[in-house]
């Protein structure tokens, strides 16, 4: 299987030109936005991606429009339900629910998004210079990397992110502030996330290497750094992105994961996660105040694992192949 | 073969290692010193008692000198007190790790029991409606947090039926057990079986497309042999790969699902123990817990060979 999504990409071009023969006047791109298109989940999901992101960043103008403020508590409404003010009904402590989802939204999905995107880069440094050097430096990083994979992260994530960061020499007001518990998780979640894409560039780099055009590189005395970013990266691209649109998935459930057990985001900036955290004790009074925020990181991550299916679909024209046979 | 086991089990005992010295470097990271948290229960302490206090459970020494200490008791089965529970800490872990076996072991075969014929029926049609919906669930099973997924189990079975209980461990008979032992199987199950059905379905589908499996139906045999005695076999091999990878992410589920339901396992106790200060217990439940994953992952090692004679172990 990963063998099939490390498929460097000169080949897909490959593929792509001849069904470009069947198709005339269709450029690869064009062929990929249309293998994309009839991807029905994932054009739904990258639509309902769109719209929560727009709604998120909206979050201030929607509070000024309704006329509340997000972070107000209001202790003689607690917990109420939905109502023409309250849209979604107030949280334990009087809040707007709708209000705090989408607030919790931006933290939820900008903290996915970066997480994912220091993973990959990570992961792509790492295998690209695993796959081009080779030797002891690429058994060491796969040696790790496999160890990585096989250990059960989420105690060691809880230990690492229990740690007191004012022992560290931080001072104390920043260490508990709201941009440092930002950056730590999303630190931790790089720190974990990125071995599969360090397998699948590293897969990708050992065939290429070895194309004419890379060694004819290497002849006219190319440095391995312009080999590597020049030659080499270009045609990885498509198994890196497909890898980190599945991962941004998995990073938003991981962080809801930490964020609900005390240990992520910490409130009252709110995370999808964190809302979750005292829903267990309202769940026989406010049922509601469990199922939304909830529902938004399944909806979330479900729609980012189509889109990924959806780009494997169309930047890795041989899976597709392999579908219609 | 004998010198593969050799060569994974120093391996497991490296990673052991590096993990116990890493944790145990964190430790003095952590909130709340033990010293500071007797000072605060007793107010009468001087700063004299602390440092007195300080050096009778070794705290003066430096890092390196309390770590060796701490692993020359460990390799002598010493594994030291928890605070929480003031009992040895292996004493305690010990009945834990056999009820978190008891779910997980639970969990992964029903999970495996559901995703063999879902995989099977999305493989042999690709592209149905069937497959369409299979699909579907296997992404809906991946994508749903684990927490909710309890918290959803409850608010449907325990608080608007009232069918079973909300959690805890139940009175101790086989009965109470079982009952209490089904919302969190269930939860475990679903957050595991969609990723299986991908692996199977994706597997299958692969193996399907191969010579051998031309070769079984053009000499005429039925499409069910072709598929189950054929191309099943062979798809399952790099299945139990990426399953047996999957038992650390297992664990994870479990520690989740065992802390929303209160069921007393391995991962409630390791996330206990940190949020109550018991570094030494949550040290020693991660080397465990750890130990025990790559363990069952050196077992699916031993399947795999067994299932594919042509790999040699080495």
């Amino acid at each position: 299987m990963t063998a099939a999504r490390s498929d460097p990409g000169g080949a897909s071009d490959l593929l792509a030109a001849s069904s470009a023969a069947v198709q005339p006047g269709l450029s690869p791109m064009r062929l990929r936005l249309r293998r994309f298109r009839r991807h029905l989940p994932a054009v739904v999901s990258l639509a309902v991606l769109i719209l929560l992101g727009l709604a998120a960043l909206a979050a201030p103008l929607i509070e000024r429009w309704m006329g509340l403020d997000a972070t107000a508590v209001d202790l003689f409404a607690r917990a109420l339900p939905p109502s023409a003010r309250h849209p979604l009904g107030t949280d334990e402590l009087g809040r707007d629910l709708l209000l705090r989802l989408l607030y919790g939204g931006r933290v939820s999905l900008a903290v996915g998004l970066a997480a994912a995107l220091f993973a990959a880069l990570i992961g792509t440094g790492l295998g690209l210079l695993a796959g081009y050097y080779g030797g002891w430096f690429d058994s060491a990083v796969m040696r790790l990397a496999d160890t990585v994979i096989a250990l059960p992260l989420l105690p060691l994530l809880i230990v690492l992110a229990a740690v007191d960061l004012s022992k560290l020499g931080l001072p104390p007001e920043l260490a508990t502030s709201e941009e440092v518990s930002l950056y730590r998780i999303v630190g931790l979640i790089a720190l974990v996330g990125w071995t599969v894409t360090a397998r699948l560039v590293r897969g990708a780099v050992l065939s290429l290497k070895r194309r004419e055009y890379v060694l004819a590189a290497e002849a006219l005395g190319a440095r391995p750094a312009r080999v590597m970013w020049v030659h080499l990266l270009p045609n990885a691209v498509s198994p890196i992105v497909v890898a980190a649109t599945l991962s941004v998935g998995n990073v938003i459930l991981l962080e809801s994961v930490l964020s609900f057990l005390g240990l992520g985001i910490q409130p009252p900036v709110p995370s999808w996660g964190n809302m979750l955290t005292g829903a267990q004790e309202t769940i026989w009074s406010a049922p509601w105040l469990a199922i939304w925020p909830g529902l938004l990181i399944f909806v979330t991550v479900i729609a980012f694992n189509f889109l990924g299916d959806g780009l494997q679909d169309a930047l890795d024209p041989k899976a597709e192949a392999e579908r219609a046979s | 073969m004998v010198r593969f086991l050799l060569q994974r089990l120093t391996g497991v005992g490296l990673v052991l290692v590096v993990m116990s010295i890493l944790v145990y470097g964190l430790i003095g990271l952590m909130p709340g010193d033990p010293i500071d948290l007797m000072i605060s229960a007793d107010p009468n302490l001087t700063a004299a008692d602390a440092e007195r206090l300080r050096a009778v459970y070794g705290l003066d020494r430096p890092l390196h000198e309390r770590y060796l200490a701490w692993l020359g008791g460990a390799l002598q089965g010493d594994f030291g007190y928890s605070r929480l529970f003031g009992r040895p800490v292996l004493e305690t872990l010990l009945p834990r790790l056999a009820n978190t076996l008891m779910l997980m072991g639970l969990a992964f075969a029903l999970a495996l029991l559901i995703a063999l014929p879902l995989g099977v029926l999305a493989a042999r049609r690709p592209q149905s409606l069937t497959d369409g919906t299979v699909n579907l669930f296997a992404f809906a099973g991946i994508s749903l947090p684990p927490f909710w997924l309890a918290i959803l189990l409850i608010l449907l079975f325990a608080v608007t039926l009232g069918w079973l209980p909300a959690g805890g461990m139940g009175d101790g008979t086989l009965a109470g057990t079982l009952s209490h032992l089904v919302l969190p199987a269930l939860a475990l199950t679903l957050a595991s079986v969609g990723g299986y059905v991908r692996y199977l379905r994706a597997s299958l589908m692969e193996a399907l497309r191969q010579d051998y499996v031309r070769t079984a139906r053009a000499k005429g045999l039925s499409d069910t042999r072709v598929v189950y005695g054929h191309a099943l076999r062979n798809a399952m091999i790099p299945v139990v790969t990426v399953i047996a990878l999957d038992f650390g992410t297992l664990f994870g589920g479990a520690l989740i699902t065992e802390t929303m339901f209160g069921w007393l396992g391995m991962g409630k106790t390791i996330y206990d123990a940190i949020m109550g200060n018991d570094y030494n217990l949550a040290l020693v439940g991660l080397l465990l817990a750890t130990g025990t994953v790559l363990l069952a992952n050196l077992l699916a090692d031993l399947c795999y060979a067994w299932l594919d004679p042509r790999i040699r172990l080495e």
